[in-house]
């Protein structure tokens, strides 16, 4: 039997020596300068000193990378499951990259292992094959085996659904990889919403689909493994029996073949039913293992429940349940305990902390300190500052007693079902580690082998014990677990609460609950300043306050708290109290159509731009590959509406089935307020989590570098590219280096307005991971205008065709904008509407056009050199003439007044003061028809023209 | 003259006067939504067909309002505003941002203003919370959820609209553009601003999406609209309650403006700035002057407000500070160091003279370079308006500044 040994941060005796030495490396001594107190090395390795020879064999890792950038999909798969060293290098990088990350999944170990020998193998693929798997949760004791048949959850990206398979095969590669063939099973979430009608009736949440669509990945990591299910095959009209209905079980009704639903075939029925008669068969596929003599114990110690010790113990205790709770809840705990790093846990700070008074009273107080400034480094290194954290796990690790205990115990709850039992036991449990604390580490190791063998032991007593192993039927044995499960989850549901209203009473109102803290990244600083206090109030822990530095953390806390937005605050506009009004006549009609907003039946003109995004997209999302499409071409040419288009064609397919089915994202480069907040927004449309920049960025990364089971493509528009242009350019790298991850399925289609864009502004290593797939959208020539036109207006015959014709020509002319020319258009019908109030029936003519093109297009500085008063013109003049007899176009005012002077006397005009000269040049200067220094040169103020000098000519010649 | 008047309207009582005052000074100070619109009937039109287009047709759209300082761009969107809002169908339907570029100076400041105003969802109490960031996903995302038909339309005015475009990326420019450009809630952005060459300092992006409708206010009046601007400003309307006071005191605006001193003035000031801004403070110093015992506005009154309102502030000071000039023209001889460095230092501080470079601290203020901030007429003029200027002073200013 293989054991994998997955870096733990609880599990102190898998640390590698070379995690040690880790530590030196540079990232380490960054983390070093960022911390609040100095500390001292001893500090850092008070309770490194287990450290253990395990499966480590590379020491001489090479420092990790910049964690920004992607890093090759294995490290980044254990970054984000944690769990995972198939690789040595990749062992390395579990340690930096999941303490930092999601330090909460770690807080037991889970090994997964063979289950008995080969029973296969084959020697050309060098494939061993097994029929089960031993899933082990080191701390919670549990024990769970699968076999070959079994129905099985399995981590998918989105936290509340993890996929419902079946396992087929299980083989360990070459490589030493463990493997899993399975038979898929679709939710109905996974269903497209248009093929849901197919159904015709109501599906409960339990029931799933045999999966027969081919394009899935059905060969897996063991590791995405989370736990087994039930799954019960139906007769189609059969009903989920009711008690079942509140249980985690699913049943199976039909198959799903990507096109149409299918009863179940009777061999696929009697396959299943099989499946499921065969796991009865496995007596301890649930159970919890509890050694039995830590049950005596419990009773033993009874009587001791009322002293404080016990009491801070408790706390501790139900604590940790809570994380054992938070675990067996599933993967939907498990992804957000995942997701929500762990700095932000409020659990695990809170039993840091209340682990502390355990330690040997003389160190108690530099230690204090010492855990102090590891926290509050803690509070300020977020997910990249990984070493800080993994310190901290570590003499928590030493300082509580090992975590398995408390989560057998936890079980022992569950098995018990009173809360009351626990606390009991929490306190017998903590014994006999406090004893052994001061030993050495080899101890300390023993001690834990020791526990681990007893647990082993009493599994098996506890196993015959449990009343629910050997039913006689399946729908018993089924019942029986699941209710058992559900108890399960009830108890520590409440224990759950229960805690967190003990906190509550004892901290102030402010901490709502942990589980919102958790996924509150956004604003970090109030919580910051709140989570110490918080745990320093807890009353029940009688001896802390003594031992506290109480002018570390004033009392206070609860900052009057800037109240975030509301969480449930709906974005929405209100509606408007009186129904828009329809239009009325052939022109509102024809000015509803022109509007640049209006979403044409078809987009002319862009025939050829479309087919080739259209094909780009469809042979990667046939491919199931990624790939990155640079468009480019000036405002107003249909860049955006063209890929939309391609979009609308491309979920038609799918819907039609023609296609595989993808996910469309489009983000905007100008809507957005800081290049980096790209993260965020492509992660909230993914997956629809709210987290910041930086560990958005993160969990993209995970999400595209690793191999994910039944994964959609991701078709994503960034729309306004050079907006995400940062220094580092680090958003565009990412961007672009995603699709060529070999699992991502992205395809980006980046649009700009410039050609030569990536070759302009980016590094050359973003613009090659972009590619040359480029595409430039040229300005529309006249006939495709006229065509736009055309086409929008359809029927509605509100322009005459010349008067079409007059506005391409004149806009292809200037720019070739389309969204200009239907704002002409516009504009024209609104002329003509107004002009012929009397007869309705005008349709939009030459002049009408003409009149709109001049008004749009004219220059206003003519027209406001026209308009003004009679001194300014003059002083226009007396520029002029300034200009010439100087020869150079700028002038100071005095020089200026004396022309304007001189050419009052010419006019026989009563001249102006100098305060109206300075008058008349500030009201030009706020036009901008003069261009002028600031004011407080007062006279010799310099003055230029900010129009031709040929202009103002001609505007004050037709006087 | 003016005993004749007075002793006219003696009848007359304080009250009266004061309704008057009342009246007329709302009428040229407070310009809100009372202010008569002169010689902008089309823009008017077009401005109300727009907003109508939104409310009722719920049509997105853009336009720019342009203008010089004092030509009426608020005068008339508030006028439009306060027809519009008096017209059924737009009643309780429209909502209204107002954001002034001087205020918002930022697209942050912007964002948390517009949310406030619009009553979205996330505003606790009065306040806007959340990061910036927040604030745009949220907005966009409730407006673009709404669509043409059932949404309230939303209109946005944005004043000193180009102090808007300096804002970073013009990310609220582009995105309120780009709503309004695309199906979503239907919104009208309308900016007023005097600079002309607002429409170049649009990004490229920025201006496609503008759906360039300008309207210009140019102040395009000839000089009789401006005789008739004068006295409809100045006359009393026909509800005033006392009857027989109002139509002495119309009459006597009519006089007014057949006389040729008044429109000698009103020339002038024609001649000078077309804005009726600078009339209405014209008119405002005039009307001030009305009393009891003085009931109705002579010509001279304006003339002394025209006096009063085109004062050369620098030649004012000249004259009053000639002495200081004079005793610097005398220093070569006559006086002592001291006293000359206190007349320069005094000149120094009324900015009649100002060093050409920063003073630095090594070099000498006797050898400062100055610059003469005085045109050399000012001092013409201040020096003839001196009566009692020593002659020497009157001889040095007529050899040095006679090539004038």
């Amino acid at each position: 039997m293989r054991v994998l040994h997955r870096p733990v941060r609880h599990g102190d005796r898998h640390r590698p020596s070379s995690a040690r030495r880790q530590t030196h490396s540079p990232d380490f001594r960054e983390e070093r300068r960022q911390l609040p107190l100095p500390l001292p090395p001893s500090a850092i390795f008070f309770s490194g000193s287990v450290s253990l020879p395990v499966s480590f064999p590379d020491s001489n890792m090479a420092a990790p990378p910049s964690y920004l950038l992607p890093p090759s999909p294995p490290c980044a798969r254990a970054r984000r499951r944690g769990r995972d060293c198939r690789s040595k290098n990749c062992s390395f990088m579990c340690f930096c990259f999941s303490s930092g990350i999601m330090d909460t999944r770690q807080q037991s170990k889970i090994i997964y292992s063979w289950y008995g020998k080969p029973t296969n193998s084959d020697r050309k693929l060098r494939t061993l094959q097994y029929k089960g798997i031993l899933i082990k949760s080191e701390r919670s004791r549990k024990e769970r085996c699968i076999q070959l048949g079994d129905f099985v959850l399995v981590e998918g990206e989105n936290a509340d659904q993890p996929f419902v398979a079946q396992l087929l095969d299980l083989y360990e590669d070459g490589a030493e990889q463990k493997h899993a063939v399975v038979q898929w099973f679709s939710h109905i979430s996974e269903i497209p919403k248009n093929k849901q009608k197919l159904l015709k009736r109501r599906i409960s949440s339990q029931e799933v689909f045999f999966d027969k669509v081919s394009g899935y990945d059905t060969d897996i990591a063991v590791e995405t493994i989370i736990d087994s299910v039930l799954v019960i095959p139906l007769r189609l009209k059969d009903e989920l029996p009711t008690r079942l209905k509140k249980e985690k079980i699913f049943c199976v009704k039909q198959s799903w073949d990507g096109k149409c639903f299918k009863a179940l075939s009777p061999h696929t029925f009697s396959k299943l039913n099989e499946a499921n008669r065969k796991e009865d068969g496995i007596p301890n596929s649930f159970n919890s293992f509890v050694p039995s003599d830590i049950i005596s114990s419990a009773k033993k110690e009874t009587k001791k429940a009322g002293s404080s010790a016990t009491k801070t113990k408790n706390v501790e205790m139900e604590i940790e349940s809570k994380h054992s709770a938070s675990k067996s809840s599933l993967s939907k705990k498990r992804h957000s305990l995942r997701v929500a790093n762990g700095i932000k846990n409020p659990t695990a700070r809170k039993k840091l902390e209340l682990n502390s008074p355990t330690r040997s009273p003389k160190s108690k107080l530099l230690e204090q300190e010492d855990i102090w400034a590891l926290l509050d480094d803690d509070c300020d290194s977020q997910l990249l500052k990984p070493t800080a954290i993994k310190r901290k796990v570590k003499f928590t690790e030493v300082l509580s007693s090992p975590p398995k205990i408390t989560c057998a115990n936890d079980k022992l709850k569950s098995v018990f079902g009173t809360a009351e039992d626990q606390e009991v036991l929490s306190g017998t449990l903590r014994l006999s580690p406090y004893r052994k604390l001061e030993d050495s580490n080899e101890k300390v190791r023993s001690l834990n082998m020791e526990v681990d063998a007893i647990v082993l032991t009493g599994h098996k007593e506890l196993g015959s014990q449990s009343p629910a192993v050997t039913p006689r039927s399946r729908r018993t044995c089924t019942q029986e677990t699941s209710t058992r499960i559900a108890e399960q989850i009830s108890l520590l549901n409440m224990l759950e609460s229960k805690e967190e209203e003990d906190f509550l009473s004892s901290s102030d109102g402010s901490y709502s609950s942990s589980s919102e803290e958790e996924d509150s990244d956004v604003s970090c600083t109030p919580e910051k300043k709140t989570k110490p206090s918080r745990m320093f109030s807890t009353p029940k822990s009688s001896r802390k306050p003594s031992v506290h530095t109480p002018a570390k953390t004033p009392k206070k806390t609860p900052l009057p708290g800037t109240p975030r937005t509301p969480r449930n605050a709906t974005p929405e506009i209100p509606r408007r109290s009186h129904a828009a009004q329809k239009p009325t006549s052939v022109l509102e009609e024809a000015r509803l159509r022109l509007h640049v907003s209006a979403v044409p039946e078809s987009l002319p003109c862009r025939e050829e731009e479309f087919q080739d995004i259209y094909n780009f997209v469809e042979s990667k999302l046939i491919d199931g590959t990624g790939g990155c499409m640079y468009i480019s071409g000036v405002p107003g040419t249909g860049k955006t509406a063209t890929v939309h288009e391609v979009i609308r064609c491309l979920q038609r397919a799918t819907e039609d089935d023609d296609l595989p089915s993808f996910q469309f994202i489009e983000i905007n480069g100008m809507k957005l307020t800081d290049p980096h907040q790209a993260y965020v927004q492509i992660l909230e449309l993914l997956t629809g989590q709210k987290v910041t920049a930086t560990h958005a960025a993160v969990l993209l990364a995970n999400l595209f570098c690793t191999p994910g089971p039944k994964r959609k493509t991701t078709v994503l528009v960034v729309d306004e590219l050079d907006l995400l242009w940062t220094r580092k350019q680090n958003v565009m790298y990412n961007l672009f280096d995603w699709p060529t991850q070999k699992h991502s399925k992205l395809i980006i289609l980046a649009i700009a307005n410039t050609m030569d864009l990536p070759e302009r502004i980016m590094m050359n290593r973003v613009s090659s991971r972009l590619g040359l797939t480029r595409m430039s959208f040229q300005p529309y020539t006249y006939k495709q205008l006229q065509q736009i036109i055309s086409s929008r207006l359809n029927s509605v015959k509100a322009f005459e065709e010349d008067a079409i014709q007059l506005v391409s020509r004149k806009v292809a002319a200037l720019s070739g904008d389309a969204r200009r020319c239907l704002d002409i258009c516009r504009r024209a019908a609104e002329i003509c509407e107004f002009s012929s109030q009397k007869s309705t029936d005008e349709i939009v003519r030459m002049t009408h056009i003409t009149q709109a093109i001049d008004e749009m297009f004219s220059s206003p500085y003519i027209q406001a050199i026209r308009n003004a008063s009679l001194h300014e013109q003059i002083f226009f003049k007396a520029i002029l003439a300034e200009f010439r007899r100087v020869g150079v176009e700028e002038a100071t005012v005095q020089q200026v007044y004396r022309q304007h002077i001189a050419l009052c006397r010419m006019e026989g005009m009563q001249s102006p003061t100098v305060s109206d000269i300075l008058a008349i040049c500030a009201r030009l200067g706020a036009c901008r028809l003069l261009l002028l220094e600031s004011s407080s040169k007062y006279l010799h103020m310099r003055v230029r023209l900010n129009i031709s000098q040929d202009d103002v000519m001609y505007a004050l010649k037709d006087d | 003259m003016n005993k004749r008047k007075l002793k006219e309207s003696s009848g007359t009582d304080g009250e009266c006067i004061s309704q008057v005052q009342k009246m007329l000074r709302e009428r040229l100070c407070h310009h809100r939504a009372m202010g008569k619109l002169f010689g902008i009937d089309q823009q008017y039109k077009h401005l109300l067909e727009l907003l109508k287009q939104t409310t009722v047709c719920g049509e997105s759209n853009s336009a720019l309002i342009i203008g010089p300082r004092g030509s009426g761009k608020t005068a008339l969107l508030n006028r439009v505003l306060k027809d519009l809002r008096e017209m059924k169908q737009v009643k309780e339907n429209l909502l209204e941002v107002h954001l002034n570029g001087l205020l918002q100076t930022n697209d942050k400041v912007a964002l948390k203003e517009i949310t406030r105003q619009l009553h979205l969802e996330n505003v606790v109490g009065d306040k806007v919370f959340g990061s910036f960031a927040e604030n745009l996903a949220f907005l966009l995302e409730a407006l673009r959820k709404g669509n043409r038909t059932s949404s309230c339309p939303v209109l946005f005015v944005l004043d000193e609209f180009d102090l808007f475009v300096h804002h970073k990326n013009q990310t609220l420019l582009y995105n309120l553009f780009d709503i309004s450009q695309s199906a979503q809630t239907p919104v009208t952005v309308i900016g007023l601003t005097c600079r002309q060459d607002i429409l170049e300092l649009l990004e490229k992006r920025v201006k496609s999406r503008f759906s360039h409708r300008r309207i210009y206010l140019m102040n395009s009046f000839a000089f009789k609209q401006y005789i008739r601007i004068f006295k409809e400003q100045l006359s009393l309307p026909a509800e005033f309650p006392d009857k027989a006071f109002a139509q002495k005191w119309n009459s006597n605006i009519q006089l007014l403006t057949e006389d040729k001193t008044v429109q000698d003035i009103l020339q002038n000031l024609f001649h000078y700035s077309k804005d009726l801004r600078s009339l209405n403070f014209l008119l405002m110093l005039a009307v001030s002057n009305v009393t009891v015992r003085h009931p109705l506005i002579t010509a001279s009154d304006l003339q002394e407000a025209s006096k009063q309102y085109r004062m050369d502030s620098k030649a004012n000071i000249v004259h009053e500070f000639q002495k200081f000039i004079q005793r610097k023209a005398h220093c070569m001889y006559n006086f002592e160091k001291p006293v000359v460095m206190k007349a320069f230092e005094h000149l120094l501080q009324l900015e009649l003279v100002k060093p050409i470079e920063r003073p630095s601290v090594r070099s000498q203020r006797e050898y400062l370079l100055m610059e003469l901030l005085l045109d050399n007429n000012q001092i013409m003029d201040a020096l003839q308006a001196y009566p009692n200027c020593p002659t020497d002073v009157k001889q040095w200013a007529a050899s040095s500044l006679s090539w004038l």
